[in-house]
């Protein structure tokens, strides 16, 4: 496709293109890149370039936009907000292979790209299970673990006889593998930013409409025959593989360092339906769980203020 | 003389390679981890009275490399399986990591895997049954804020494997039960009563699990050929 991808703008860039608002949303104040082991993703950061450093990693299917109401109140408390778009996803490279040790890598090479010294992190969702493993594998360079509803649990795995699961998974296997010989040349679908966010609705069904078109023209691009999100039509939801939820959760008494983990208690289906009770016996000594009421998976798009308040006062 | 394939896995080229033209049922070579397809037929498939075929993974041999890795046994997977969508069905031999790749696209695609000799060879153990303690595995960087980087050495050139193939496909956790699940779809769909072979002398921890499954059986490599043959 010879279409040239613009990239999301930044918080000037926004109002010089007059960017559609949204209520307590802000466009990071900088962009830059980092190279990863030959691929190059793309760093937003929100607030003064000389406060210390925060490091914000996204969901999968998200960007770092996804955090424009959250960052800006944390960066306001006096931190600068670093967060990526993870590879394939938003600005960043669409890579050849994706795999959790890339995007671990990836992790680190942002880490590493904000200086010395150990920050506190913030991982939502899958991001959130990654900033689990980055602080267990790199102690010595996180200061502060927070979770936002980013702890696997079995719960939602289905429990069907071994035949069945047999059967099932030999389904998806074929259907994994169909879906591979046919993604050479595939692109996203088109269609205009009330369509897009409509179909992001569909996976985000209590974020309010208004939210979702905001975010369009940041994770998406518009060509020719209208708008398409910029994540890699390559990847697709869901997946197989010998991981399992529980190794993620096994990770969590060996911290050290503080931690905060929030579950919204409102479950959804892009989250892992992890319970308190599947949280409260791996938390570590120095480990603070919040449950939040009437939240759902996005909580941090839902309450950004309750939890960039939560956030503070771990890391302050 | 052998011609090769050029064959397109989304957005890496992975070089098919024919070692012998033949009637009957086609052989498929899957090398092991930092290897590549040999250049000529080894004289142990000399009796293979069919086609052998050959197929470089990603990041191996004439194949891509990929920027920033990402290696994982499934992609390697569905590297085999564009091999089968220009093939057809097709027995396979895997030594080392291409007997574990081999086991899985012989569960994925068990209507198109009409035998499967797993052999001894590089990577056959991967990165044992259970999660090891997290490491970052860094390229080397200029930084002074960087990691030491941990990446195996070699000198650069199109015929050396990724570093990246050969570290994450070095470690990659392969649960005994998963390797198993595998195993049962070969067993139940492929319609062959012994659809596995297993001419190992190793037996990493998932490779005694597939072993004790019905329908896998211990055989030498030539037994095993013998079994497979289809004119």
């Amino acid at each position: 496709m010879s279409t040239v991808i613009a990239s999301a703008p930044t918080r000037s860039e926004a109002q010089d293109a007059g960017l559609a608002p949204f209520p307590g949303a802000r466009r990071p104040d900088r962009r830059r890149s980092v190279d990863s082991g030959g691929l190059t993703l793309t760093v937003w950061e929100w607030g003064d370039p000389g406060d210390p450093a925060v490091l914000f990693a996204h969901g999968g299917f998200d960007f770092a936009g996804t955090f424009d109401t959250l960052a800006p109140l944390v960066a306001d408390g006096g931190y600068r907000v670093v967060s990526w778009d993870q590879r394939g996803h938003g600005d960043s490279q669409h890579a050849h292979l994706y795999s959790w040790e890339a995007d671990l890598r990836d992790a680190a090479a942002v880490l590493n790209s904000i200086g010395p010294g150990a920050v506190p992190v913030v991982g939502h969702s899958k991001g959130g299970a990654l900033m689990l493993q980055l602080a267990d594998a790199m102690a010595h360079k996180v200061s502060h673990l927070v979770n936002l509803d980013g702890l696997p649990s079995g719960r939602s795995w289905p429990d069907v006889a071994d035949h069945h699961r047999t059967r099932m998974l030999n389904g998806e296997l074929g259907e994994w593998l169909d879906h591979r010989r046919r993604s050479a040349d595939k692109v996203r679908r088109p269609g205009t930013v009330q369509e897009l966010a409509q179909r992001r609705g569909l996976m985000n069904p209590r974020l309010n409409p208004q939210w979702l078109e905001y975010l369009v023209p940041i994770g998406g691009y518009e060509s020719h025959d209208g708008w398409r999100w910029k994540i890699d039509a390559s990847m697709r939801m869901g997946g197989f593989g010998p991981w399992r939820p529980e190794w993620s959760m096994s990770r969590l008494p060996a911290l050290g360092m503080p931690v905060l983990c929030i579950l919204g208690m409102d479950l959804e289906l892009m989250g892992w339906g992890t319970l308190p009770e599947d949280v409260i016996p791996n938390l570590p000594a120095n480990a603070r769980f919040v449950p939040l009421e009437g939240v759902g998976h996005f909580m941090h798009i839902e309450q950004p203020a309750v939890v960039a308040d939560l956030i503070l006062e771990t890391i302050s | 003389m052998n011609t090769t394939k050029m064959l397109t896995h989304v957005r890496c080229e992975l070089a098919l390679h024919q070692l012998r033209d033949a009637d009957g049922l086609p052989l498929l070579l899957l090398h092991g981890l930092g290897e590549r397809t040999p250049a000529e037929v080894p004289s142990i498939f000399e009796e293979w009275r069919g086609p052998i075929w050959g197929l470089d993974f990603t990041g191996h041999g004439a194949s891509s490399r990929t920027p920033g890795g990402g290696y994982t046994a499934e992609i390697l997977m569905a590297d085999v399986d564009v091999a089968l969508a220009e093939l057809g069905k097709v027995a396979i031999v895997g030594r080392g990591l291409g007997g574990y790749i081999g086991l899985l696209i012989a569960g994925a695609r068990p209507e198109l895997v009409s035998g499967l000799v797993i052999c001894d060879g590089p990577g056959l153990a991967g990165g044992g049954p259970t999660p090891h303690s997290p490491a970052v595995i860094s390229p080397p960087s200029t930084s002074p804020a960087a990691l030491p980087s941990v990446l195996p050495s070699t000198t650069s050139g199109p015929e050396n494997p990724d570093p990246f193939a050969l570290v994450e496909l070095a470690t990659d956790v392969r649960p005994d039960d998963y390797a198993t699940t595998y195993a049962r779809q070969a067993v139940q769909f492929s319609g062959l009563e012994a659809p596995i072979t297993i001419a190992a002398v190793v037996r990493p921890s998932w490779l005694a699990a597939v072993a004790a499954e019905p329908g896998v059986v211990t055989k030498t490599l030539s037994q095993g050929l013998e079994r497979y043959w289809q004119p």
